[in-house]
């Protein structure tokens, strides 16, 4: 089949419902998307499919044909993906840094839809797992990619 | 793990100071930095040497072991230590670049391989564990940066020919200030490392007031890879020729592979290379993890009861966390005392009030995001090389030796980046998948890369130490407490591995519950041990992780019963001790000022705030948390915490390992527990094993003290006082007192 993936595209041969994580990682060679639980319970998988984040960790491969998928790998080619790098960069967010990919995708999702969102709307967004704690940082990077002059209340 | 090694190497036989002759090398020239390259896969010396580390004056000065300084100005650095979030690549790189005289942000740091030249920490060990790295090297890898800075201005005397008195150095080169000339270290470096290294005490360190890096919140080397997904772990390893495998392991440890009921058809199943029966688990080989996976599990396996002779913990069929519980708290010795001072009997007898309770925890999983994986390739002569999550690359690699009968120089081993910490990556038995991964590519003459699936991780995973503790506590008649007994029938997890009780007690096993600095005219810390069926793990903070929990929660009871404020009463208890007096006072200011409570709060939600204390790992924490009740669950709003580690080396990673091990402390308290019934977990994956979410998590306040002692630990000790803290605001806020975790199983009003 035909994939659409960080605006290139690549013919893969796998069964419709090989989970998009597996085509990424073990076809395609990007590892930046990780495996962390394959339940859809962690986020570390998370992805954007159509600038919409999913967990490609149940995702079937088939469900993304004739859609654009993008990956950690070209978060930098995406503006606003480009400042959440910097930012968690600048908040020194990652700690082991194993859920980081998955939480930048989410970071970058929400503001392409919402620029500046509310402290819930970040709330609503941000629930990827993070063993290490990062949370707060993270909580602190998005309200300042959210223009929040002050640190948000947690 | 405030003194484990020592117990560990006496109870499960293995010397852990076995280093395997480095001879003085070479970095390899022009070493490929390529995705797979993690070491370098040089030849190691293959004369195992006697047991003894080399003497501390010796540690840490193979300088050429450890660095490489290239043409471009960038130096590389091999740390004894691996990364796993902790910050330490960084922190190598402060303590190095500021006796080599370079900015740490021009370091590359990676693991070291096996090899004796790393033995650097003054334990004479090499592990990173037990929150070690930083201050049990700190002076080594100081003078190992200084020596590296000799030998440049060595160098650099011969380049410019003139005498090395008359040179300096600034940040990255060699400066010969009377002609103006410098060079930089990239160009001396050829010349620099072929010097013989100088006499160890003949280079000075740097005088701590002109620190220009050790100290300050210097960024992490890792934080853009890791927020790029460019950052690689034993998980996203690949090499040519590579076949992929998963495993269904056994549901109860002990059992082994009877027939496999379609065998035949899981064979033809879509890109099935082979199946596979190996000890405790079956495997399947295949072009693709995820066909490897999905065969795996459609494999109908009838598994055997564990046999009598079983070398690894059998666990039984009837076994139930619950009611192992109850077994615990009414196990009666006997008892191993661990502390016991003045007169506990006699002080209990003759008090007017006692007080008595019953307290136990939960098991806890890992739960470390990267699930463990193994990738091992066997070359044509039977060398083996393997990349694998570990913190303990010798240990390891003495581990593989046995099993697989190699000699260690045949074995090249990869510590890539870790996923995740927390205590997983010890030399568990049955807990690892190198073995089987090794086993696999053996079998199919092809490297082979082995994940175990999230559920699989679970079953096998090995959990935090349980314990259910019986204390005693008697007041005076002014109401202050003047004897304590804690007696906790337990395994601990060096217990556990070792299979045994060892002649001393098993530090890990009571720190927390030892150790306390309470002014406590008489009391006994005893173990009564307890041979469980579940195998054990060291899991972020180890005894601490629980017996703190247990022990500040019991004085907060104390104090209820004697009529005291807690905060007052550890004043009181510590009123000899400056340094805890220090931290405590400094945790009440950092939170405006202890107020217990309950009061209410601007958004009129009804509020308090426990207060509770640690001291682990030569480190020492007080913690204020305040809580509310919602919706009949615990909602920590606020953790303030202060930490007195003596001296730090970065205050940004000091306060982001606070914050994560805040994290940690919550999840354990407020959501987390590995529940067995029937033998099995109950759960093996997040969604029945929940860990602490975003949306529990508290704001983080914190306050670094540095009295000047003697360097202690970081990465475990900020999460011990979090549990009692918050359990000891709830039962100021509803009066309830909860003697066990996680406070998920009660609901409040």
């Amino acid at each position: 089949m035909e994939l659409r993936i960080n605006q290139k595209t690549y013919q893969v041969d796998a069964d419709a419902d090989t989970p998009l994580l597996w085509v990424i990682r073990d076809d395609l060679g990007m590892t930046g998307t990780k495996y962390g639980c394959g339940l859809a319970q962690c986020g570390a998988c998370s992805v954007l499919v159509d600038g919409n984040v999913v967990r490609s960790c149940v995702t079937p491969v088939a469900g993304v044909v004739g859609r654009e998928v993008t990956t950690i790998e070209a978060i930098e080619s995406d503006e606003v993906g480009k400042r959440v790098v910097a930012t968690w960069v600048e908040h020194q967010v990652a700690q082991c840094g194993y859920c980081q990919s998955g939480q930048v995708m989410a970071a970058t999702a929400l503001l392409k839809h919402t620029p500046q969102p509310s402290a819930a709307e970040i709330d609503a967004a941000m629930i990827n797992l993070c063993r290490c704690g990062t949370y707060n940082a993270i909580h602190a990077a998005v309200h300042d990619l959210a223009g929040h002059s002050a640190k948000g209340d947690a | 793990m405030n003194a484990p090694l020592d117990a560990i190497e006496q109870l499960i036989g293995q010397n852990l100071n076995d280093p395997v002759n480095l001879s003085r090398r070479r970095f390899l020239k022009g070493s490929a930095v390529g995705a797979l390259v993690l070491g370098f896969g040089l030849p190691l010396g293959a004369t195992r040497v006697q047991a003894a580390a080399a003497a501390p004056a010796e540690r840490g000065t193979q300088v050429p072991a450890f660095l490489e300084i290239r043409p471009d100005n960038t130096v590389r650095l091999l740390s004894p230590f691996i990364e796993g979030g902790q910050g330490t690549f960084t922190a190598m790189a402060q303590i190095v670049g500021e006796e080599l005289d370079a900015d740490p942000a021009t370091f590359l740091v990676e693991c070291a391989p096996p090899g004796d030249a790393y033995y650097v920490m003054e334990n004479g060990m090499r592990i990173t564990g037990g929150s070690m790295s930083v201050r049990m090297s700190y002076p080594t890898m100081r003078r190992l940066g200084a020596l590296a800075r000799a030998m440049l201005l060595q160098a650099g005397a011969q380049a410019l020919n003139v005498p090395v008195s008359e040179l300096t150095t600034e940040p990255g080169k060699v400066v010969h200030a009377a002609s103006g000339r410098s060079i930089a270290y990239g160009e001396l470096s050829e010349r620099a490392m072929d010097l013989p290294v100088p006499d160890p005490a003949s280079v000075q360190l740097r005088d701590p007031s002109r620190f220009r890096w050790i100290g300050k919140p210097v960024k992490r080397l890792d934080a853009y890879d890791k927020s790029t997904g460019k950052a690689l772990y034993s998980i996203d390893l690949k090499v040519d020729g590579m076949l992929h495998a998963a495993v269904q392991h056994a549901p109860r440890l002990g059992m082994t592979v009877g027939s496999l009921r379609n065998e035949e058809q899981v064979k033809a199943m879509k890109g099935v290379h082979s199946v596979h029966r190996l000890p405790g688990a079956v495997a399947v080989v295949a072009e693709r993890w995820w066909h490897a996976k999905r065969a795996v599990e459609a494999v109908q396996v009838d598994w055997l009861e564990a046999a009598a002779d079983s070398t690894v913990r059998a666990m039984p069929a009837d076994f139930s966390t619950e009611e192992y519980f109850k077994r615990l708290a009414a196990e009666k010795g006997p008892a191993r005392d661990d502390e016991n001072e003045g007169d506990v009997a006699a002080a209990l007898a003759n008090a007017k009030t006692r007080i008595e309770a019953t307290y136990h925890n939960q098991y806890l999983h890992h739960a470390q995001l990267e699930p463990p994986s193994a990738l091992a390739r066997f070359d044509a002569n039977g060398s083996l090389e393997i990349w694998l999550p570990n913190q303990a690359p010798e240990m390891y690699r003495a581990d593989i030796a046995k099993r697989t009968g190699l000699d260690p120089s045949q074995i090249t081993l990869h510590s890539p980046l870790l996923g995740g910490f927390f205590g997983r990556h010890f030399l568990y038995d049955s807990a690892n998948p190198y073995p089987q991964a090794i086993a696999l590519a053996k079998a199919v003459g092809r490297p082979v890369k082995l994940i175990w699936s999230r559920e699989e991780e679970f079953l096998r995973d090995v959990l935090r130490p349980v314990a259910a503790v019986n204390f005693r506590g008697a007041l005076d008649n002014d109401g202050w407490p003047v004897a304590i007994e804690a007696v906790s029938a337990t395994e601990g997890p060096t217990e556990s591995l070792a299979g045994k009780q060892g002649d001393k007690i098993d530090p890990t096993a009571l720190e927390g519950l030892a150790g306390k600095s309470y002014a406590i005219a008489n009391k006994r810390i005893a173990q009564i041990y307890v041979k469980g069926p579940m195998p054990l793990g060291y899991w972020r903070s180890v005894g601490n992780s629980l017996n703190d929990f247990f022990y500040e929660a019991f004085l907060d009871e104390l104090a209820d019963k004697g009529g005291k404020d807690p905060f007052e009463l550890r004043l009181h208890l510590l009123r000899d001790n400056k340094r805890l007096t220090t931290l405590l006072n400094a945790v009440g200011d950092l939170s405006g000022g202890w107020k217990r409570g309950p009061f209410t709060a601007e958004d009129g939600s009804k509020r308090a705030r426990g207060v509770a204390m640690a001291s682990p790992f030569g480190t020492q924490t007080a913690v204020i948390a305040e809580v509310s009740i919602e919706q009949g669950q615990v909602k920590v709003h606020d953790i303030w915490q202060a930490i007195d580690p003596g001296s730090i080396v970065n205050p940004a990673i000091v306060e982001a390992q606070v914050a994560g091990a805040v994290s940690l402390g919550l999840s354990q308290v407020l959501v987390e527990e590995a529940v067995y019934i029937d033998g099995k977990p109950r759960a093996r994956n997040y969604d029945l094993y929940p860990i602490l979410p975003p949306s529990r998590m508290a704001r983080v306040h914190v306050r670094i003290v540095e009295s000047g002692e003697k360097m202690g630990g970081i990465g475990e000790p900020p999460l011990p006082a979090v549990a009692p803290a918050v359990a000891n605001a709830v039962a100021a806020l509803t009066g309830q007192r909860i003697r066990s975790m996680p406070l998920s199983r009660y609901t409040f009003t």
